[in-house]
């Protein structure tokens, strides 16, 4: 063991006793120490690394790729905790004990290029890019511009790519990729098709001529069944294909997972077309990784929620169910989601502006909660931006007096909880997320390690 | 019925910041009242009628949609917005349109050419983007009133002699980050950086707004108690 690494370990062991959890504090330290850090530890891994980002889903799509892949006994690093900047992939290679065979990292968009550069990894999957937190990401075509940047150069080192066909943003990238060396996956069934762009779709002009995409079906934001119309580009045919799609409401979905190799009926623990997609990406690179057909169907279907993602916990005698909000485009799915189930509906919503969240709030006025306006029963609006919260859904179509502020998290989780029966939904942004954990584990509701990531 | 008349002009790319939150909340609050409401939308290429709308608005766009806005603006609408204001409708720019109603956003080599409607300019400064929750005064007619929002420009905006912004930063970037001005004023033509989107945190501006637009003197009053406590939460953000 190196100095550096004992120094760093030691730091993550003074964070972990000082309370403050410290999953990306040593890799920090490490990375301060020697910058290559990640380099050198990945470059250990026998069976090298793989590593994935998007938007939305990173977490739960790396809780499923690792599903997969440990069913055969591969030993992963993982961090899978979602610490996703580069502290956090450093620390997770720090912290890997015993024999471990293959690196398999979720990755921030804005972190991916030096990420990528240090860690080489065998495989990258690009799953989607929406419009997220500008005041920390930056325009989409920023960020489109540097992933382009790291798939041209990690193409070059043979790194082979998994690639969404259905987001005309990512596909693009792998447009000048060898065939062979990127495969793509995609949603063919018709009959979930939107009836046109929902209002916070971005990408809705080809990349290469800025002529308006036409659409034979969108499908989730901006993603879909596109081409421009002037024939600068398409959506490449997907090798790896959901069809049959069934969404059972908040509970769970199903799909037929069809690939060269064959068809298989998966019955995913899981709900909403978001997280089809994100089974669908897990698949297209764990077969990628070397994973038979069989492994990814079983490994699909035993995965579990990671902490707020359809996650369900009993709160003063009602069943709650947590569903991450935290761009238009996730919380649009999540509305959607949510209108599969019948009835009025009791909400908690939880909007925060700390620096994770954004610290710009002004996302919520994109996202369509008009779809729910007309059957929400009661709203309590909690969080640090709670009245704000409480001004879109007024103004989405929820009557006043159906609407509840109480800025103050736990009392508004009482008072949400409180008031009705049956199923309660919450609906928290990140750190609203992090901080419903420790109250929900502190009145012994949830565990308390919770694998929690974004 | 009166009714107030909203031109959004490419409300499919300049719409960044939440823009639709802006037009929604004159909507319903003209709704509420039984003012009438009707939204067009002028994209590239359209011609605009300066009579035939009271309230023009143009949001915040990513930079290679600006660029193309501003080109379509000069080439089809710049006589028809300037005919607009001359007459006194409202013409309210926001962060990227802000920019747009000045000569030009200049980017090191090159220049953007925008409506020229007032006299201001923009440039890219190598510094930070000026990024955060801001709190401006402002006095449109009968006192000093507060407006909040958030702010996220990389550009400077720097008025002219003689142009009035429209408020005084109390917290904040505001136009440049060094002046302690906020947007700019002339008339019924109105910038501003404030997004957020700035009416439903400032619904007292919305009802300014859509009384300049129609010429209605009074109009009823509304039950503003969440609207209210929004613009305190985004005032206690902006630590005022």
């Amino acid at each position: 063991m190196s100095l550096a690494t004992a120094i760093a370990r030691a730091a993550g062991r003074l964070s972990r006793l000082s309370g403050r959890g410290g999953t990306s504090l040593p890799g920090k330290v490490l990375l301060r120490l020697q910058p290559d850090a990640i380099a050198r530890l990945g470059g250990r891994l026998p069976q090298g690394a793989a590593v994935l980002s998007a938007t939305n889903g990173k977490t739960t799509t790396a809780a499923m790729v690792a599903a997969i892949l440990e069913r055969r006994g591969t030993r992963l690093v993982h961090n899978r905790a979602g610490a996703n900047m580069a502290g956090g992939v450093a620390t997770a290679l720090l912290d890997a004990r015993g024999r471990r065979d293959l690196g398999l990292f979720e990755v921030d968009e804005f972190w991916l290029a030096g990420v990528v550069d240090q860690l080489r990894p065998r495989a990258l999957l690009l799953a989607n890019l929406f419009r997220d937190q500008l005041d920390r990401y930056g325009e989409l075509e920023t960020i489109a511009d540097r992933w382009a940047g790291v798939v041209d150069a990690a193409a070059g080192r043979g790194t082979r790519l998994v690639l969404n066909a259905d987001d005309p943003l990512v596909a693009d990238l792998g447009r000048d990729v060898a065939a062979d060396q990127v495969t793509f996956f995609g949603v063919e069934d018709a009959s979930l098709a939107l009836p046109g762009l929902q209002h916070a779709a971005d990408s809705k002009h080809c990349r290469r001529c800025g002529a308006p995409y036409v659409y034979d079906a969108v499908l989730l934001g901006h993603l879909g069944h596109y081409r421009c119309p002037t024939g600068d580009a398409a959506r490449p045919a997907p090798a790896v294909v959901a069809r049959d799609v069934t969404l059972n409401g908040v509970r769970d979905a199903a799909f037929t997972l069809a690939a060269p190799e064959g068809e298989r009926r998966v019955a995913l623990p899981l709900p909403g077309l978001y997280n089809v997609y994100n089974a669908l990406a897990a698949a297209a690179l764990a077969r990628v990784l070397g994973a038979s057909l069989d492994d990814v169907a079983a490994g699909l279907e035993a995965v579990a929620p990671a902490f707020g993602r359809a996650e369900t916990v009993r709160i003063g005698g009602r069943p709650m169910t947590l569903l991450l909000i935290k761009n238009p485009a996730g919380a649009n799915e999540v509305l959607r989601t949510l209108l599969l189930e019948a009835g009025e509906h009791d909400l908690f919503a939880v909007l925060n502006d700390n620096t994770a969240d954004g610290r710009d709030v002004s996302w919520i006025w994109d996202a369509d909660f008009e779809l729910l306006a007309g059957r929400v029963r009661r709203a309590t609006c909690s969080g640090t931006r709670a009245e704000e919260l409480a001004v879109r859904l007024k103004y989405a179509g929820v009557p006043t007096d159906r609407i509840h502020v109480e800025p103050e998290l736990e009392r508004g989780l009482d008072a949400a909880a409180a008031a009705g029966d049956g199923p309660l939904y919450a609906l928290p942004t990140y750190t609203a997320m992090l901080a419903l954990r420790d109250v929900l584990a502190r009145r012994g509701v949830a565990r308390s390690s919770w694998a929690g990531g974004a | 019925m009166p009714a107030l008349r909203v031109c959004a002009l490419y409300p499919d790319v300049m719409n960044i910041y939440a823009d639709r939150g802006n037009l929604l909340v004159l909507e319903r609050r003209c709704a509420w009242r039984g003012i009438g409401f009707e939204l067009s939308g002028a994209g590239f290429g359209d011609r605009v009628d300066p009579d035939a709308h009271d309230l023009f608005y143009i949001g915040g766009g990513q930079d290679r949609d600006q660029e193309l806005c501003a080109a379509d603006l000069v080439a089809t609408k710049r006589d028809a917005l300037a005919a607009a204001a001359e007459a006194g409708k409202v013409v309210l720019g926001i962060c990227g349109g802000y920019q747009l109603l000045g000569h030009a956003y200049e980017l090191g080599d090159r220049e953007i050419r925008g409506l020229g409607l007032v006299d201001l300019r923009t440039v890219r400064d190598p510094g930070p983007r000026l990024i955060g929750n801001v709190a401006i005064e402002v006095d449109l007619d009968g006192g000093p009133r507060v407006l909040a929002g958030f702010e996220n420009h990389a550009g400077r905006t720097l008025l002219g002699p003689g142009e009035q912004p429209l408020g005084r930063v109390l917290s904040g970037h505001g136009n440049d980050g060094r002046s302690g001005t906020e947007g700019v004023r002339r008339g019924t033509v109105i910038g501003t950086y404030l997004h957020g989107p700035l009416l439903p945190k400032n619904a007292w501006f919305a009802d300014w707004l859509i009384r300049t637009a129609t010429g209605l003197d009074e109009l009823a009053p509304l039950d503003d108690a969440l609207e209210d406590a929004a613009h305190r939460s985004a005032r206690r953000a902006a630590g005022r």
